[in-house]
């Protein structure tokens, strides 16, 4: 047993920090309501937080593995997704004459990106190529909370740091140094749902929606957690049980 | 293989003399226990099978918009629905008449053509046969027509009328006619 | 064997059909039924039934995600998504077969530092320890490649590092490395082969768990004492006892295996492995997946490519040899007081290892890491060589059943406790 509880101690301090942060601190926890074993998405915070990147971030970032049919996943009606949809042409086609030709948007497309390639990106935003924002949550170590600070991370440089041209500081950003402006600021949308659009609450309504749009199967995915664990806690009872019996007769 | 020394150890069941009541109670355990696991196992295997069902981004293609407006009367498009051709056929006076004069009695298949198109004109049919599969040939003005005028299947030589109704060949049934509306009065949406 | 109808048992005129022209079922009796197995079988017996479960798992998962995943560099990491957003439990099937990698590798960790600390290894059963190696060795190779086919950032790095090691065989090392990419770098026909080879090497795993589960049932199973069961009253028919016992392991690892599935199903991966691959930038830090870490850390603890190499190779050879290296008659640890030390010191050095191995590769990790390199090699190379000569093990008990029913159980003689008179097994 005593070698049980050394290799215990052993394996947890090892998987304790499997991946090693940047050189930028941890980001706080910003206790969203989806991080957490049993937490769910706020539906009004996913609509909120779609609106922001509607009106603010899909002017740079694409989020090319996302189609507006999953709009209806995060509460908007069928009506509302096929509204927004059709908001933007699509480039499709061939036609019959061989040209590409632009319709509103469908259910089944995918959103549209800001920039047709990563080469036309760069041009327009001086040489820095806004990221791709569909698993962005997955893809940054420090996940939603990470999001969160680095939305809410421009403050002024310390005294002594001189900040590139064509950059901004921001507080958790690895090396400070980041070609993306401070794109948040009170009060610059109006919230459908009349909520104060403070620099706080949008980062917030924003990073959840990408942490929905990341992880889309999240609340489905633990919900059969739960029932996947009672059953084996049910079915593990019975099988010590059975193993006790077998065993009663036996001394071992 | 293994040396055969005689399994050893404790018996299966409680030794002689021991109270009956001691079995049961192990043998219902087990019963419920295997039981238990082989729901569990069972339950494993939804997910897989489930996996093979069309996914959400091949559901969402499910519906296709046609515009009807460029089809001449007489001329015959193919569109992609579902991974499957669609004929439609925008039929001249003739050929309607020829649908609607057939008695069902000498049909295969009987279906009277009004209840296979919404609009008279506007024949819309799957554009599979129903004997196995093939794509029927008809669609083009060079194409044979077989000896219906419609289409004729050059796999096994099923003719198919005006109607997109079996008139001879080994195809069973009917072309199928698909769920589709009328957007507008130049436009369907089919699916 | 002699020609004609097997002589069957078994009642069931279906089942006895079957069994008179291919005695299947009593293939299935005799090893998994009656097939005798030390009665002192602790938990971590239990690790073999649960690899072998786990690499059904795997191939089950995988067969299925090979259904919806495309094989090329514009649209691996597309179609990964897809799986997880878009076919029905996808997300369940890849979380599980990520996550299965990881689980795998534990488990089988832990089923080899059993293999070591009870002596599993010695005569009779080298080669059964050997085929075990070799199931390693393949399980690297296997999960190396399936990390490489979602074509994230860890993915293309992890695959452009690896494949580079070949490059330091002197002369056609640069060759070798060519014919690995397929191309003069990490790119669409290596993502193809990859796939190939993710596909295929699971079933040769199959193949060679099969001849190691052969070898087991000539040899029969070793057992914390290590001695040889010298009779009946050692051994337990193999159902009920170590079905149920095994049944009770494969509930808990179940659990935990659902509860990373469900609950955290990335947290033993590397965030930029969802950054697409991108050939033109490196991720900041490339660090291979915790089951690689030992390794790794060795391959960096060495100042010379080809020497890191062939140290990170050579700690997995020496394992090969192994049953020779060490040259105690006494199998279990339990009774080698210093060489227990000795190892129970090395398995703490590979977790230090393991650690050194995720951080980057300056200052003073490098030296914790040359220090750690050097026990691992002195454990195998020269403590253990040494011991077999310098140790005194303690007593060993007389058999088996002596040692778990005490004194009073006489071999052949007075009734024991539990061990009543062999009855033929009947079917539950």
């Amino acid at each position: 047993m005593r070698i049980v509880k050394a290799l215990a101690v052993a394996l947890s301090l090892s998987f304790a920090s499997p991946v090693l942060a940047a050189e930028a601190p941890p980001p706080p926890d910003a206790r969203f309501g989806f991080a957490g074993l049993f937490g769910t998405f706020d539906r009004g915070a996913l609509q909120r937080g779609f609106q922001v990147y509607k009106e603010v971030c899909s002017a740079c970032h694409s989020m090319r593995l996302l189609s507006y049919r999953n709009l209806l996943d995060i509460g908007l009606t069928d009506e509302q997704v096929r509204a927004i949809a059709a908001e933007y042409q699509i480039t499709d086609g061939p036609n019959e004459d061989g040209e590409m030709f632009e319709r509103p948007g469908r259910l089944s497309d995918r959103f549209r990106r800001p920039f047709p390639n990563e080469q036309a990106a760069r041009v327009a935003n001086n040489g820095a190529y806004p990221v791709d924002l569909s698993v962005i949550t997955k893809a940054r170590a420090g996940g939603a909370n990470y999001i969160h600070a680095l939305l809410t991370g421009y403050v002024d440089p310390p005294a002594g740091v001189e900040v590139m041209p064509g950059m901004n500081y921001n507080a958790w950003f690895a090396g400070n140094q980041i070609a993306m402006p401070n794109v948040l600021n009170p009060g610059q949308l109006e919230f459908a749902d009349g909520t104060e659009a403070t620099v706080e609450q949008m980062s917030r309504d924003v990073t959840t929606f990408l942490a929905w749009a990341a992880e889309p199967e999240m609340e489905r995915r633990r919900q059969m957690g739960v029932k996947v664990l009672i059953f084996l806690a049910i079915l593990g009872g019975l099988v010590y049980a059975t193993k006790r019996k077998v065993w009663a007769d036996v001394k071992h | 293989m293994a040396q055969t020394s005689a399994p050893s150890g404790a018996t299966t069941h409680s030794p002689a003399g021991a109270p009956a009541e001691a079995v049961t109670k192990r043998d219902f355990l087990k019963l419920t226990t295997t039981a238990f696991a082989v729901v569990g196992v069972g339950a494993l295997a939804w997910p897989f099978i489930s996996s093979l069902a069309p996914g959400g981004d091949v559901l969402a293609l499910a519906s296709t918009d046609v515009d009807l407006a460029p089809i001449a009367e007489g001329s015959a498009v193919t569109v992609m629905w579902r991974g499957k051709p669609v004929f439609v056929r925008h039929r001249t006076a003739a050929e309607i008449e020829a649908a609607r004069a057939e008695p069902l009695s000498g049909l295969k298949d009987p279906a009277a053509d009004d209840s296979r198109v919404q609009q008279a004109p506007w024949l819309v049919v799957v554009g599979i046969c129903t004997h196995l599969g093939c794509v029927p040939l008809g669609q083009r003005p060079t194409d044979a027509r077989g000896d219906f005028g419609g289409w004729f299947c050059p796999c096994h030589g099923s003719h198919y009328d005006t109607s997109g109704r079996i008139r001879r060949g080994p195809a069973p049934t009917n072309l199928e006619v698909p769920s589709y509306t009328f957007t507008s009065d130049t436009a369907i949406r089919i699916g | 064997m002699a020609i004609g109808l097997h002589d069957s048992s078994f009642k069931n005129p279906v089942v006895r059909w079957v069994d008179q022209r291919l005695p299947v079922f009593t293939m299935i009796q005799k090893e998994y039924g009656t097939f005798p197995t030390p009665r002192n079988f602790n938990y971590f017996w239990n690790f073999g039934a649960l690899a072998m479960i786990n690499l059904m798992i795997m191939i089950a998962t995988g067969v299925f995600l090979a259904m919806h995943y495309t094989a090329h560099v514009d649209h691996a990491f597309e179609s990964v998504e897809r799986i997880m957003r878009d076919v029905h439990f996808g997300w369940l099937i890849r979380y599980a077969h990520m996550n299965g990698a990881h689980l795998f590798f534990a488990v089988v960790f832990i089923h080899i530092w059993r293999g070591m600390y009870y002596g599993s290894y010695k005569a009779p059963r080298e080669l059964l320890w050997i085929l075990g190696v070799i199931i390693f060795l393949l399980m690297m190779a296997t999960a190396f490649m399936g990390y490489v086919l979602p074509w994230g950032q860890m993915s293309f790095w992890g695959a452009t590092v690896i494949t580079n090691l070949f490059s330091a065989i002197p002369l056609i090392g640069p060759e070798i490395v060519t014919y690995l990419w397929g191309g003069f770098s990490v790119d669409n026909p290596t993502l193809n082969r990859f796939f190939s080879l993710h596909f295929l090497l699971p079933f040769v795993i199959t193949g060679v768990v099969f001849l190691h589960v052969a070898a087991l049932h000539i040899t029969g199973s070793n057992n914390p004492l290590g001695i040889e069961p010298k009779g009946p009253q050692d051994t337990l028919p193999f159902h009920p006892y170590y079905t149920a016992k095994d049944s009770v392991g494969i509930v808990v690892y179940l659990a935990v295996f659902a509860f990373l599935i469900f609950f955290m199903p990335n947290y033993l991966g590397h965030a930029d492995n969802y950054i697409p691959a991108n050939p033109l930038v490196t991720p900041a830090h490339i660090v291979p997946e915790w089951y690689f870490l030992p390794f790794y850390a060795i391959l960096r603890a060495v100042p010379d490519k080809l020497g890191g190499v062939i140290l990170m190779f050579g700690a997995i050879a020496v394992l090969f040899v192994l049953p020779w290296l060490d040259t105690s008659k006494v199998r279990s640890m339990r009774f080698r007081p210093i060489a227990r030390i000795a190892f129970l010191l090395w398995t703490v050095n590979f977790m230090v290892l393991t650690w050194v191995g995720a951080k980057p590769a300056e200052g003073h990790y490098v030296l914790i890491a040359q220090i750690g390199t050097m026990i691992y090699f002195a454990y195998f190379l020269v403590v253990l060589p040494a011991l077999g000569r310098l140790e005194r093990p303690l007593p060993l008990p007389e058999s088996i059943a002596r040692a778990v029913l005490g004194p009073k159980a006489q071999l052949g003689g007075g009734p024991v406790p539990g061990a009543a008179t062999a009855q033929p097994m009947e079917k539950a």
